[in-house]
């Protein structure tokens, strides 16, 4: 695919390209929680929301796989962040 | 991947020490080497950690040990090809009560006599250090510039990649079934995958390590506990520049250079039960001890938690040796909460070691036998 798609950036919260999503696929980081690690996609404030599905569709192109049988990556509490303060004083349990 | 039968080394466990281990014995000029690891590389506690680095120890070889790490951690980039994220801006000490102050200095004195260059500094200067400090009942403070944090991922990808390129073969999603000895030697693994016979095994199977360690006939009373830590969504630089560490305020907070703050505590009770659950409890307490502390983070917001096991000896202070009836399996595990900044030295240590050189830090004290002899290595300033 064209040099151009490559510069396309798929998570916007971490500024991650699809050219560098791919050259870690390539280097054998084919899990989305291997690609977590490295390059920061999906841990930012979305927590993945913006980036989870494109990155999963581009590891099951690179490696061949349905895209229903790529892991989806571990999914971590909070659901939605919350207030340093609100939790301080309890939240609401 | 295709699999060999065979191999010169195989290193149980593909976290920080088991890659630095196979990083370091590729550099000594080993061969055929073989990491194993049953789920993804940093899976297991490297990538759950907070990832501090510090040279402020209260024992002789832990001063020794964190000066040494300090110093490759300074130069990692360098030596591996990969940025590890190293963030170096001090560990700030609080100290609430006087005789913690006075165990502080105690170990500051030996620190400085060994070249780490720790102070004092008055609560005026701890808020330079970290504006909008906010700890006025503490006692006292220590803070040591050359101390701080990494990227506990890229850290680990970094040896990896580094030994990939020295020719390590890393095989994930392989877990170790068993461990083959034969009259007293180690002779190999059983894996999921296949066998591989191997004249030197290496357990650095992290919060499993004494399963392997089992597996082999050896033992040793390491266990696992569960810690908890959270991070917090990015916000300007600035706001915790240090990290901030009490032993009796019970709290590690620190933020990375991309905004995240991170904080850990350990509330009564940590579970022992291999599941890496998450708490109300801790949540609750760690975010009182925010905003104490750090009141403007009052509206930062927390995007994640999650746990991570601590491996545990009766000391606190790791199983670095080979063992005693099993001639050819070595073993570096029990770090407690200190096993990722001890691993740039521990895995040079060890590898050194297994190609029967005298490691250039004794490691003597370090093997399983102590506990046995009730020698415990008393170490004040451990979590
Ligand atoms: C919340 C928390 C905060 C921490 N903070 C710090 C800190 O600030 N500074 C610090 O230095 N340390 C810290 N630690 C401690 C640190 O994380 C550990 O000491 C360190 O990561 C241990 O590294 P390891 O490679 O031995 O273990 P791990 O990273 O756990 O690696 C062991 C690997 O072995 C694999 N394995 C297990 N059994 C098998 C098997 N049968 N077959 C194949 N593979 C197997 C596991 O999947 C795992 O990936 C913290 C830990 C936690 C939980
Ligand atoms: S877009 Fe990737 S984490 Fe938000």
């Amino acid at each position: 695919m064209s040099e151009k798609t490559n510069d396309i950036i798929i998570c916007r919260c971490e500024e991650i390209t699809l050219g560098e999503i791919r050259e870690w696929i390539a280097k054998g980081y084919e899990t989305f929680d291997e690609l977590k690690r490295v390059l920061r996609v999906g841990m930012g404030p979305c927590q993945g929301r913006g980036c989870r599905e494109m990155i999963l569709r581009e590891i099951a192109a690179k490696t061949g796989k349905p895209v229903a049988d790529i892991h989806p990556g571990t999914f971590r509490p909070p659901a939605k962040p919350v207030k340093l303060a609100v939790l301080a004083e309890g939240g609401d349990k | 991947m295709t699999w060999k039968r065979t191999a010169d080394v195989v290193v149980v466990g593909g976290g920080v020490q088991g890659c630095s281990i196979a990083y370091n014995l590729a550099k000594l000029g080993v061969k055929d080497i073989v990491v194993l690891e049953k789920g993804s590389i940093c899976s297991g506690s490297t990538g759950r950690c907070g990832a501090g680095i510090r040279a402020q120890w209260g024992t002789e070889m832990n001063c020794r040990f964190g000066l040494a790490s300090v110093e490759k951690f300074e130069q990692l980039h360098e030596e591996l090809g990969m940025d590890c994220g190293l963030n170096q801006s001090g560990y700030l000490m609080v100290a609430y009560k006087e005789s913690e102050f006075q165990q502080l200095q105690k170990s500051m004195k030996l620190q400085n006599s060994l070249g780490i260059d720790t102070r004092i500094v008055s609560y005026a200067e701890a808020r330079e250090i970290c504006p909008g400090l906010s700890a006025a009942d503490a006692v006292g403070f220590t803070f040591h510039n050359r101390d701080g944090h990494a990227d506990p991922f890229l850290t680990t990808f970094a040896y990896m990649e580094a030994a990939k390129r020295l020719g390590v073969t890393f095989h994930r999603f392989t877990e170790v079934t068993d461990v083959k000895t034969v009259g007293g030697k180690i002779a190999g693994v059983v894996t999921t995958k296949g066998d591989i016979d191997a004249p030197v095994v290496v357990d650095a199977a992290g919060g499993y390590s004494q399963f392997i360690a089992k597996m082999a006939g050896v033992d040793i009373p390491n266990f696992s506990e569960r810690h908890e830590i959270l991070i917090t969504e990015p916000v300007e630089a600035g706001v915790c520049p240090p990290m901030l560490m009490s032993f009796s305020g019970n709290y590690y907070i620190q933020q990375r250079p991309h905004g995240s703050i991170i904080g850990g505590c350990s509330p009564e009770g940590h579970p022992q039960d291999y599941e890496m659950g998450t708490s109300w409890d801790f949540l609750e307490m760690m975010s009182r001890t925010f905003v104490k502390l750090l009141p403007r983070t009052k509206g930062v917001r927390v995007v994640r938690q999650w746990s991570g096991l601590y491996n545990i000896t009766p000391d606190k202070q790791p199983v670095l040796c080979e063992a005693d009836n099993v001639r050819g399996f070595f073993l570096s595990c029990g770090y407690s909460g200190h096993g990722f900044m001890f691993a740039p030295i521990s895995g040079e240590l060890l590898a050194q070691k297994i190609l029967g050189q005298d490691p250039w830090i004794a490691i003597d004290q370090l093997h399983y036998s102590r506990f046995e002899r009730g020698d415990l290595l008393i170490e004040p300033a451990v979590v």
